[in-house]
């Protein structure tokens, strides 16, 4: 075990949590803003997976599949928040994780009949299928540096969305107080529609970057969604920034967990949660309630 | 088959001398004697959703099709089957078995995918005395400690793949070996076949990795295998994790280093999602769809034209479970209550498979060939017979 | 709450209900019978989560670790040759499962809101690995009890779990008896004070309550008779998993109490019973029957906030519990 290898390992668990950040994301933005816990936040995950495989075979191009299939994604996102999600804003969480735990069924059901239950895989696009030496033995692919930069340019993205725009100016009223929003004069209602379309895009996006290094199967989106709730969590729910530094502890102490306690690196997630609460119960970007 | 059974007694004798009269109807000598025109009812306990409903679905359309091929009936009776969706959960299994032998009083059981419902599925089974075939999950349990009588399975035991394996592996000349699997039953007992097999030949398990189930995030052990550099890999992983598995050992650059090896499983209906970078992997499995034989010359076409589903290693296990039935069914001529003549029948079934002709071993699990297979140009090439005739170790089996 | 105190007729349905329950053995089929015994069994574990979410106001999402956690005992101490005594086995789980539950619980009361649920999630989440990756307790193929825990007591033995029907009965009169246990609870000045921190708990603190302590005895409770209830269970089929603790199963637990109105006494009963039957019968309606059952769930939690109970009750406001009588 050499230097080499503890930073092909940092390289890793970074990469992985790039992944985890541009799901964990959209996940926090509808649960500062809006209030509403998401357990639908995976399926988006893996409808952006389906919509990747099945319009890449159609097109024969990811860039097209995505950019055909990302407005579809958020228009079932705007959909579901009107006919579902918008009747829960006043009612307690548990209602929200029954809703949407609902939802995770109905998703499930929907991609089997569309799509049926067999595997799919989804190739890397022709020039990004190359890879970079690491190592004698290991190198680096390519497309999976690509996820990391796409994943920055979107964290920087919706930095610069809440901090200059008017909309950021928006979510950021909404969040610290929604009362005080509305008596303003803005439209809470089209914001929380925007904002559940973007979590529901995001998440969707994720999936589709994710399709060509993952398999496209049936109930691929639970694994993500619990992890990407820890990260939520961790970071403090609702802060963007939250987000970013929980996907990275996540992402890292997964990877060297995998290594260090290879016996237990399941629970490895976990613990660091449940340490995190105990030490700052808001998490570490959160407010205090 | 002890334990269980000294329970069953106690619990017979108890219920005969209760007052609960409805419960006794189900311990009728035979419920053939109601007449010889009733349907036999075939219970199938099988995933229909989730991660597993793929193979629910092939096993299922491959048993009734080789029932329909034959003619829809088993010893010239109709055939009602009860389908009951397990979702591959174990907390709902005793529920659902109990379902289908108490209250569809079935006469045969098929199932399950799970190895976690087959437990559960097995205690019941043993219990209840109701003659079961499990058409996949490979527990090895159920055909050791918990191996009786009334339960028989067409699949494999989970040692059974990987073990040829291990003698393939060194006989290519491989010494230090890593192995890595999810770690869940059939991931550990399957990397425990494969240990067995390249140790007895005289290698060397460097290091053994499990991963958390059914987790697909492989990159640090992937690292991990690097800085170790063994001759080859052997793994165990099924299904979307296959696929995921494949495509990172082939992006990370290790496949051209250090030869990737497995089970067959990590190349069964998954060949097409993982593409290129499954290319070369060698693999032993019960079969292969390039199988050459007369069986699979006839049924690979038969059964993808009749369910436009294809034919792999899962339709294959399905379709013997129809043959056995058959066989057996035709031994007694539909006497289902004929129970230990359509055991014996079962027992002594020469089935003539896709995958070649097999038997049972005493312990009612196949006495099969094992493929060494290569995957060129998205197909697992056959490239001879790993290990002849292998029957599992069946550890711990006391048949009463 | 305009309630219109129909006792009589309350009184009657629940005489027709305990005959009912009572005769039912005579005439139901063997496989009823079982189902029946399973349905008790999830009831007494979604009382015990309504006393979280109903009572408490503590949405607990890993309440399937109490329960699981107690199966996983009870394989642990029986022996493999012969049938545990239930005089000990039973508080042994029932207690291990409290015990696990103040741990827990101890670290998950200092959060709140939705934190509390993804902390609970948490640990049910580390539970599941530990016993899932662990060495000594069977993996993922879960573990047998091989003999159903025996009640006899010297040479008395008048209840014989592998009966079916004692099962039924021990299991019906193990409901009537958490009911009455948490009817009296609810009563004590104990329960006046879990009530009044779900309705408003900065009040009861300002009043001097050691709020964080009563939550605390609450979840130990609560987990003490999940532990009942995955005792039970896994007495009943012998088998123990690690997906018996799953987020999946917290979720359908958490499915029966709204289903059948938190914060009533009664309600979890019936919720787990329609749950267990509504399971039943759009499985044999269609492959795609979690399709309907998803849209029954969301359909439920859209038009029937307050559970089935409130259909007879007509409460309003989900959110407080003024009257459960």
């Amino acid at each position: 075990m050499d230097i080499s290898f503890f930073l092909i390992q940092a390289l890793n668990g970074v990469q992985y949590g790039f992944l985890l950040f541009l799901v964990a994301s959209g996940l926090t933005l509808i649960f500062g803003i809006m209030g509403v816990i998401n357990l639908a936040h995976g399926s988006f995950y893996m409808i952006g997976a389906y919509l990747a495989y099945w319009l890449t075979g159609l097109t024969g191009s990811l860039l097209l599949a995505i950019l055909l299939g990302l407005p579809l994604a958020v228009l079932t996102g705007l959909a579901i928040e009107r006919f579902a999600i918008s009747h829960l804003y006043t009612r307690d969480h548990l209602y929200q994780v029954l809703l949407t735990y609902g939802l995770i069924l109905i998703f499930n059901e929907m991609q089997s009949i569309l799509w049926g239950n067999d595997l799919y895989g989804v190739a890397i696009p022709e020039m990004l299928t190359g890879s970079i030496r690491l190592t004698e033995t290991q190198s680096y692919p390519v497309y999976r540096l690509f996820v990391s930069l796409v994943c920055i340019l979107v964290a920087l993205g919706m930095l610069l969305t809440i901090q200059k725009t008017r909309l950021g100016m928006m979510i950021r009223a909404g969040a610290s107080n929604r009362e005080m929003t509305q008596i303003l004069g803005l439209n809470i209602k089209q914001l929380y529609a925007i904002v559940f379309g973007a979590g529901a895009g995001l998440a969707a996006f994720a999936g589709m970057m994710a399709a060509p290094i993952e398999a496209v199967y049936p109930g691929m989106g639970e694994g993500i969604l619990i992890t990407s709730f820890v990260v939520v969590v961790i970071g403090g729910i609702g802060s963007i920034k939250g987000a970013f530094f929980g996907a990275m502890l996540i992402g890292l102490a997964d990877t060297f967990g995998s290594v260090l306690v290879p016996d237990y690196s399941g629970i490895v997630i976990y613990a660091l949660m449940a340490l995190v609460l105990l030490w700052r119960p808001q998490g570490l970007f959160g407010q205090r309630v | 088959m002890s334990k269980i059974k000294r329970t069953d007694h106690r619990r017979r004798r108890f219920i005969q001398g209760a007052v609960a009269g409805a419960a006794i109807t189900a311990f009728a000598p035979s419920r053939f004697a109601i007449g010889g025109t009733a349907k036999v009812k075939v219970g199938i306990l099988l995933p229909y959703s989730g991660t597993y409903a793929f193979l629910g679905e092939k096993i299922t359309a491959a048993m009734k099709f080789a029932i329909a091929q034959a003619g829809g009936k088993l010893g010239g009776r109709d055939i009602e089957f009860v389908q009951l969706d397990s979702e591959a959960k174990p907390p709902k299994a005793t529920e659902n078995t109990n379902k289908l032998i108490t209250g569809e009083n079935v006469d045969f059981l098929v199932g399950p995918v799970h190895s976690g419902v087959a437990m559960a599925m097995a205690k019941i089974a043993r219990e209840e005395n109701v003659i079961t075939i499990v058409p996949n999950a490979g527990a090895n349990q159920l055909t050791g400690p918990l191996c009786a009588p009334n339960i028989f399975r067409t699949s494999f035991s989970n040692w059974q793949p990987s073990f040829p394996s291990g003698k393939v592996v060194y006989d290519d000349g491989h010494r230090n070996v890593v192995t890595m699997a999810w770690n869940y039953g059939a991931g550990k007992q399957a990397l425990g076949g494969f240990s067995q097999g390249f140790e007895d030949a005289g290698g060397k398990i460097v290091k053994q990795i499990l991963t958390p189930f059914p987790k697909v995030e492989f990159q640090a052990y992937l690292t991990e295998i690097a800085a170790l550099k063994p001759d080859a890999v052997f793994v165990f992983y099924a299904g979307g994790g296959a696929i995921k598995f494949v495509k990172d050992y082939a992006a990370s650059g290790l496949k051209d280093k250090i030869p990737l090896y497995s089970s067959g499983f990590l190349t069964e209906g998954t060949l097409k999602a993982q593409g290129a970078a499954a290319e070369g992997i060698k693999t032993t499995l019960h079969y292969s769809e390039t199988l050459d034989n007369p069986a699979n010359r006839i049924f690979r076409p038969a059964f993808e034209k009749a369910t436009g589903k294809s034919a792999d290693v899962f339709a294959v296990q399905g379709y013997d479970t129809g043959l056995l039935l058959l066989q057996a069914m035709n031994a007694v001529k539909g006497d289902t209550g004929a129970q230990k003549e359509i055991i014996t029948a079962m027992e002594n079934a020469v089935i003539d498979s896709p995958r070649g002709k097999w038997t049972f071993s005493a312990a009612h699990n196949p006495i099969q060939d094992f493929y060494l297979r290569q995957v060129v140009d998205g197909q697992n090439k056959v490239l001879g017979i790993a290990h002849k005739a292998l029957s599992d170790l069946a550890k711990g089996c006391r048949m009463g | 709450m305009t309630n219109l105190r129909p006792t009589r007729l309350y009184l009657l349905i629940a005489l027709c209900i305990v005959i009912a329950v009572g005769l039912f053995p005579l005439f139901g089929e063997k496989f009823h019978i079982l189902l029946a015994t399973r349905i008790f069994i999830l009831a007494i574990f979604a009382m015990s989560l309504n006393l979280l979410i109903g009572f408490t106001g503590l949405i607990s999402f890993g309440h399937a670790a109490f329960f699981g956690a107690a199966g996983y005992i009870l394989a642990f101490v029986a022996p493999e040759d012969g049938a545990a005594a239930f005089w000990w086995s039973a508080p042994l789980s029932i207690g291990g499962a409290a015990l696990l539950a103040a741990g827990i619980g101890w670290m998950s009361i200092r959060t709140s809101g939705v934190y509390f649920i993804m902390i609970t999630l948490a640990f049910a989440q580390m539970l599941y690995f530990f016993f899932n990756d662990s060495p000594y307790f069977g993996g993922s193929d879960g573990a047998f009890i091989y003999f159903k825990p025996s009640l006899a007591i010297g040479s008395f033995d008048p209840v014989n779990l592998d009966n079916r029907v004692h099962f039924y009965y021990l299991a019906a009169i193990l409901v009537l008896v958490v009911w009455a246990f948490l009817a009296m609870l609810l009563r004590s000045p104990f329960g006046q004070v879990i009530k009044g921190l779900r309705a408003n708990e900065p009040r009861m603190r300002a009043l001097g309550y050691p709020t964080q302590r009563y939550k605390l005895v609450s979840f130990i409770i609560a987990g003490g008779l999940a532990g009942l209830a995955g005792y039970l269970n896994a007495a009943q089929s012998g088998y123990i998993s690690p997906a018996h603790l799953g987020w999946q199963e917290s979720g359908s637990v958490m499915m029966m109490v709204i289903l059948g109105g938190m914060g009533s006494l009664h309600g979890p009963i019936l919720g787990a019973f329609t749950f267990v039957l509504l399971h039943d019968i759009l499985r044999d309606l269609s492959q795609h029957w979690l399709l309907l059952m998803g849209g029954v769930i969301v359909a439920i939690v859209l038009f029937l906030p307050n559970g089935l109970a409130g259909l007879f009750t007509r409460k309003r406001i989900p959110q407080r519990d003024d009257d459960h009588d």
